[in-house]
C-alpha cells in the first residue's frame, strides 16, 4: 500500500514526489515518455542554469534526483484507475496493480482527441472515453475501440466479455498484440464518423464504410482526461479543475502541472507539483 | 426539496406531467463518476429548493428509460420541463452549470 502515487515524471511530479518524501511517505511515481520537456530544445528561463538546459537532460535529472532522495520511480503505463476500498484507489499498468491511499496528477498537457469528422458531435451519442463507465449500454452490440496501444488494449479487455463483437481501429496506425474470439483488428485510415441522433457507422478513406453501435476512444497513453472520465474528477475544456491547493473534486485526488492548464511552463508546474504533495501530506495526517 | 427516486413506475406522472423543470440524474450504483457526481445532486435539490423537482433514476432497473432517452453514458443530467428534455450534461458537471439552466 502507497500513501502517495504520483502519475508522471516531469517538473510537476517529480517536485510532488520530492516534498512527500522528505515526509516519510511511502511515494511511486509511475511514468511513460512523452513529457513535453522532452519536445523542448532548451529551457532558458527557469531559475538557475547559467546557459540554459536541454529539456531532455532536465528530465532525466529531476527522475535521477527524485530516486536519490529515495522515492521508488517506475516507468510503467497508467492504463485504468480504480476506487477501491476505504477510500483507497487503485492504479493499473499493464502488469501490475498498485494501492494507494492518494492519487496525483502530474500527466501533462497532452490531448488524445482525434481530428475525425463527428467525434465530438457524437460524443455521448455512441462515442465515449471510458469503457467501464458506459460498457453497460453495450451489452451484446457490435462496438470499436479506436486505438493501438496499451491502453486501447485495456479498455478492449474491459468490453470483451460485454459487447457481442469488437473491431479495433487503428487509423492507419500499426496493429496492437491481442488475441481473442469476438475481436478484430482494421487498420484502415478513418475519413468520418457518421449518424443521425446517434453514432451509426464509420466510413474510412478509401470510401469503403463499417456499421457500429458505438466506439470507445482509447488512443495513445491515457491522460488526465482519460483517468478524469473514469473517476468523475470535475474538468473543463480538456483541464482538469483544481482548488488553490490543488485538490480535485474528489477527497485524496490532486492535480499539478499543465494538465491543470494556465500557464504552461515548468516554473508553475514545480509550484502546483509543491503544492499538490504539501496537501496530499495534510490530507494523511488527518 | 429532498432528491426523488423516478422509475418506469412514476416517470410519467413525476417527470413527463410536471410543468415546472424537473432535474433527472440518470445512475447505476457501479458507476464510480456517479457517486461524484451524486453529492452535486443534493447540493442542487437543496440550493433550489421547492422551485424545482430533482430525482435520480437507477439504470440498471430502468433500462427501458435509458433507451427510450439515448442515456448511452452515465452519469448523465437531463433537465425537463413541460414534459421534454430541454438540456443534457453528460458526465460529471460543474453544480453552476446546471444550476444556469435550472434558474
Ligand atoms: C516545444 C516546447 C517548448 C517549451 N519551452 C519551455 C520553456 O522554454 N520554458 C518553460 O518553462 N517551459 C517550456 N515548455 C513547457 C514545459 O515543458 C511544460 O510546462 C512542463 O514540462 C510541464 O510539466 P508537467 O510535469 O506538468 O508535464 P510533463 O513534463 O509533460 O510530464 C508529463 C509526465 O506524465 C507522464 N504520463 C502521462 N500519461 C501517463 C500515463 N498514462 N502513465 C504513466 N505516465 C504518464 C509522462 O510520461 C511524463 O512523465 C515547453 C514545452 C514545449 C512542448
Amino acid at each position: 500500500m502507497y500513501d502517495v502515487i504520483i502519475i508522471g515524471a516531469g517538473p510537476a511530479g517529480i517536485s510532488a514526489g520530492l516534498y512527500t518524501i522528505r515526509a516519510n511517505l511511502k511515494v511511486l511515481i509511475l511514468y511513460k515518455d512523452q513529457s513535453a520537456l522532452e519536445k523542448t530544445d532548451r529551457i532558458e528561463n527557469y531559475y538557475g542554469f547559467e546557459k540554459g538546459i536541454s529539456g531532455q537532460d532536465l528530465y532525466e535529472a529531476g527522475i535521477k534526483q527524485a530516486k536519490n532522495l529515495g522515492v521508488e520511480v517506475k516507468k510503467e503505463e497508467v492504463t485504468n484507475i480504480q476506487f477501491g476500498e476505504n477510500n483507497q484507489y487503485t492504479v493499473m499498468t499493464e502488469n501490475q496493480n498498485y494501492n494507494t491511499k492518494t492519487v496525483i496528477f502530474a500527466t501533462g498537457n497532452k490531448k488524445n482527441i482525434p481530428k475525425i469528422k463527428g467525434i465530438k458531435e457524437f460524443e455521448g451519442k455512441g462515442i465515449s472515453y471510458c469503457a467501464v463507465c458506459d460498457g453497460f449500454f453495450y451489452k451484446n452490440k457490435d462496438i470499436a475501440v479506436l486505438g493501438n496501444g496499451r491502453y486501447a488494449i485495456s479498455e478492449t479487455n474491459a468490453l470483451i466479455h460485454i459487447a457481442n463483437h469488437i473491431t479495433i481501429l487503428t487509423d492507419g496506425e500499426k496493429p496492437p498484440e491481442i488475441r481473442a474470439e469476438n475481436v478484430d483488428i482494421d487498420t484502415r485510415k478513418i475519413r468520418e464518423i457518421k449518424g443521425d441522433k446517434k453514432i451509426e457507422e464509420i466510413e474510412f478513406e478509401d470510401s469503403t464504410k463499417m456499421k457500429t453501435d458505438g466506439l470507445f476512444v482509447a488512443l495513445g497513453v491515457a491522460g488526465s482526461n482519460e483517468f478524469a472520465k473514469k473517476l468523475g474528477i470535475l474538468t473543463q475544456k480538456d483541464r482538469i479543475v483544481v482548488n488553490e491547493n490543488m485538490e480535485t473534486n474528489i477527497p485524496g485526488i490532486y492535480a499539478c502541472g499543465d494538465c491543470t492548464g494556465g500557464l504552461l511552463q515548468v516554473s508553475k508546474a514545480v509550484y502546483e507539483g509543491a503544492k499538490a504533495g504539501l496537501q496530499a501530506i495534510r490530507y494523511l495526517r488527518k | 426539496m429532498s432528491v426523488l427516486k423516478f422509475d418506469e413506475g412514476n416517470f410519467e406522472e413525476e417527470v413527463l406531467k410536471e410543468k415546472g423543470k424537473v432535474l433527472v440524474d440518470f445512475y447505476a450504483d457501479w458507476c464510480g463518476p456517479c457517486r461524484m457526481m451524486s453529492p452535486i445532486i443534493d447540493e442542487i435539490a437543496e440550493e433550489m429548493g421547492e422551485s424545482v423537482k430533482v430525482g435520480k433514476i437507477n439504470v440498471d432497473n430502468n433500462q427501458e428509460l435509458a433507451i427510450k432517452y439515448d442515456v448511452m453514458s452515465i452519469p448523465t443530467i437531463m433537465v425537463f420541463e413541460n414534459g421534454n428534455p430541454i438540456k443534457t450534461f453528460i458526465g460529471v458537471t460543474d453544480k453552476n452549470e446546471v444550476l444556469e439552466v435550472l434558474k
